[in-house]
């Protein structure tokens, strides 16, 4: 948080969020929607224009879903200056955050690595948990095996760790749940789907 | 709300109302963030109740107010959206339901399952088989499918964390031991892909069978009890039941009295005060699209 910043990085702060905020979150949470619904399938998830190096993508999902409500917790190189602000502008969420009490977590897979610093719900409450928000090089259905709701046969994703992502599931209902990010595409996976190596 | 005129405009007769603008959808966006947040949670752990902070809405509790913030949530300006209670597009609730978004979110509505993109619901299911690309939002008045059974919620909670279901299974057992058989034959409790119990709201056990590997996305919303959960398609519903006593789906053994169908679900209508009556339809769309195709 410099106080001097340069005129041109204070305005593109401004910049970057929904043409228009009602309609463009309702059109990117239809498409999570969809993404959460069915896990695996890859989808378009445009509208939103956030500072690198955070994707199109990932700028969306926070747009649509975190406020002040939310803790966010920015992982390794994206804990800077130019997202936090930006984050805190159009969103309004707290920064930094114990990631512990994390709502969402961003970052590449090695930067939000170990997993289970993040909450994973209680038995009573297992929604009481943290979405992580994945940065990835590229989206590919291939890869891990991926079955369970949302998936009428089989579905595969190109996932960073499908045995850590294996374990995650294996403590259903309690978990994590994954949105993994590439540029403007977007793919689920929510702690219900059962993750097999290729 | 019209501002306090000032001295010159009071006294003047208003002719025209004032123009109302509403957000997208009615809800403000921190609350359909929120609504949102819990979806998602709901989609990721099916049968689970989320908690979230339901809204009061301009219509009483127990007329769809978790349905309609769940609809609120999900709607996109291209949405084509239908509602019906207990099956019938006509009825006041839906007709007001209806009227609500094409008022403040703009969007398309129909009275046909086929056309629909959301379709809002109290107590059915409809006829016309769901697809991809469609959701199903259902009007939920008591979530807890244990409540009943027992009223603490700290206890319910707990039943579900550790999957203590035998209260359940002793209910239905002590309909069988009563009336020879499963006497429940609306909000019959399910259980979703061997986990959790859950309470498809009041829709006739006939429609049961229809929730499971639905290809449509199924959202639970019950506003006064501040609960959201939800199936994600192709997901494994089972109606509960015991080996000797396997569940039935069941409706009145006749055939709809206007378009002749014998396997759709039937609402008992008195005609007169002779004890006149007929078996009719309960989806009003399918049965007027087979008297369409009919005639």
């Amino acid at each position: 948080m410099s106080g001097a910043a340069d005129p041109a990085a204070e305005s593109a702060v401004l910049t970057g969020g929904f043409a228009e905020a009602g309609v463009g979150a309702a059109r990117a949470f239809r498409v999570l929607l969809e993404a959460m619904a069915r896990p695996g399938t890859i989808r378009r998830l445009a509208g939103a224009a956030p500072p690198a190096p955070l994707s199109p993508a990932a700028g969306a999902v926070l747009l649509t879903l975190a406020d002040a409500a939310t803790p966010v917790f920015l992982a390794g190189a994206h804990d800077t200056p130019a997202v936090r602000r930006w984050i805190g502008f159009h969103c309004g969420a707290t920064m930094p955050c114990d990631p512990a009490a994390a709502a969402f977590a961003l970052g590449t897979w090695e930067a939000l690595l170990p997993l289970d610093r993040f909450a994973r719900g209680t038995p009573e409450y297992p929604d009481r948990s943290a979405t992580l928000i994945v940065e990835l090089p590229r989206l590919l259905a291939a890869g891990a095996r991926l079955a369970g709701p949302g998936i009428r046969r089989e579905a595969r994703l190109n996932l960073p760790d499908p045995a850590a992502l294996a374990t995650n599931a294996a403590a259903f209902p309690l978990g994590l749940d994954f949105l993994f990010c590439a540029g403007d595409a977007v793919a689920a996976l929510p702690r219900s789907t059962r993750v097999e190596a290729a | 709300m019209s501002e306090p005129k000032g001295p010159a405009e009071r006294g003047k007769i208003v002719t025209e109302p004032e123009p109302i603008s509403y957000n997208f959808a009615y809800l403000d966006e921190e609350t359909k963030r929120m609504i949102r947040r819990a979806l998602l949670k709901a989609l990721a752990i099916p049968g689970y109740q989320v908690p979230f902070a339901s809204r009061e809405m301009p219509m009483p509790y127990g007329w769809g107010t978790g349905g309609v913030q769940v609809t609120a949530a999900c709607l996109v300006p291209e949405d084509v959206l239908k509602v019906i209670d207990q099956g019938a597009d006509d009825t006041t609730n839906a007709v007001s339901i209806r009227a609500f978004f094409a008022r403040t979110a703009g969007v398309r509505t129909t009275t046909r399952t086929a056309e629909a993109t959301i379709i809002q619901t109290r107590h059915r299911v409809p006829e016309t088989p769901l697809r991809e690309g469609q959701i199903l939002v259902f009007q939920v008045p008591i979530p807890e499918p244990l409540r009943f059974l027992e009223p603490r919620e700290t206890e319910t909670r707990r039943m579900h964390a550790l999957q203590d279901y035998g209260l359940m299974h002793v209910k239905l057992y002590e309909d069988i031991a009563r009336h020879g058989e499963i006497a429940t034959s609306y909000a019959y409790p399910v259980k979703v892909e061997g986990r959790y119990v859950m309470d498809p709201s009041p829709i006739p056990k006939f429609d049961n069978p229809k929730l499971s590997m639905c290809p449509a996305i199924q959202l639970f919303g019950a506003g006064r009890e501040a609960r959201i959960y939800a199936l994600p398609p192709w997901t494994r519903v089972e109606s509960l039941d015991f080996e000797d006593h396997p569940f039935t789906p069941s409706k009145a053994d006749q055939a709809c009295a206007l378009c002749g169908a014998a396997d759709s679900y039937l609402d008992e209508v008195i005609t007169d005060d002779a004890g006149g009556r007929m078996f009719v339809c309960s989806d009003t769309d399918h049965c007027a699209g087979r008297r369409g195709e009919a005639s």
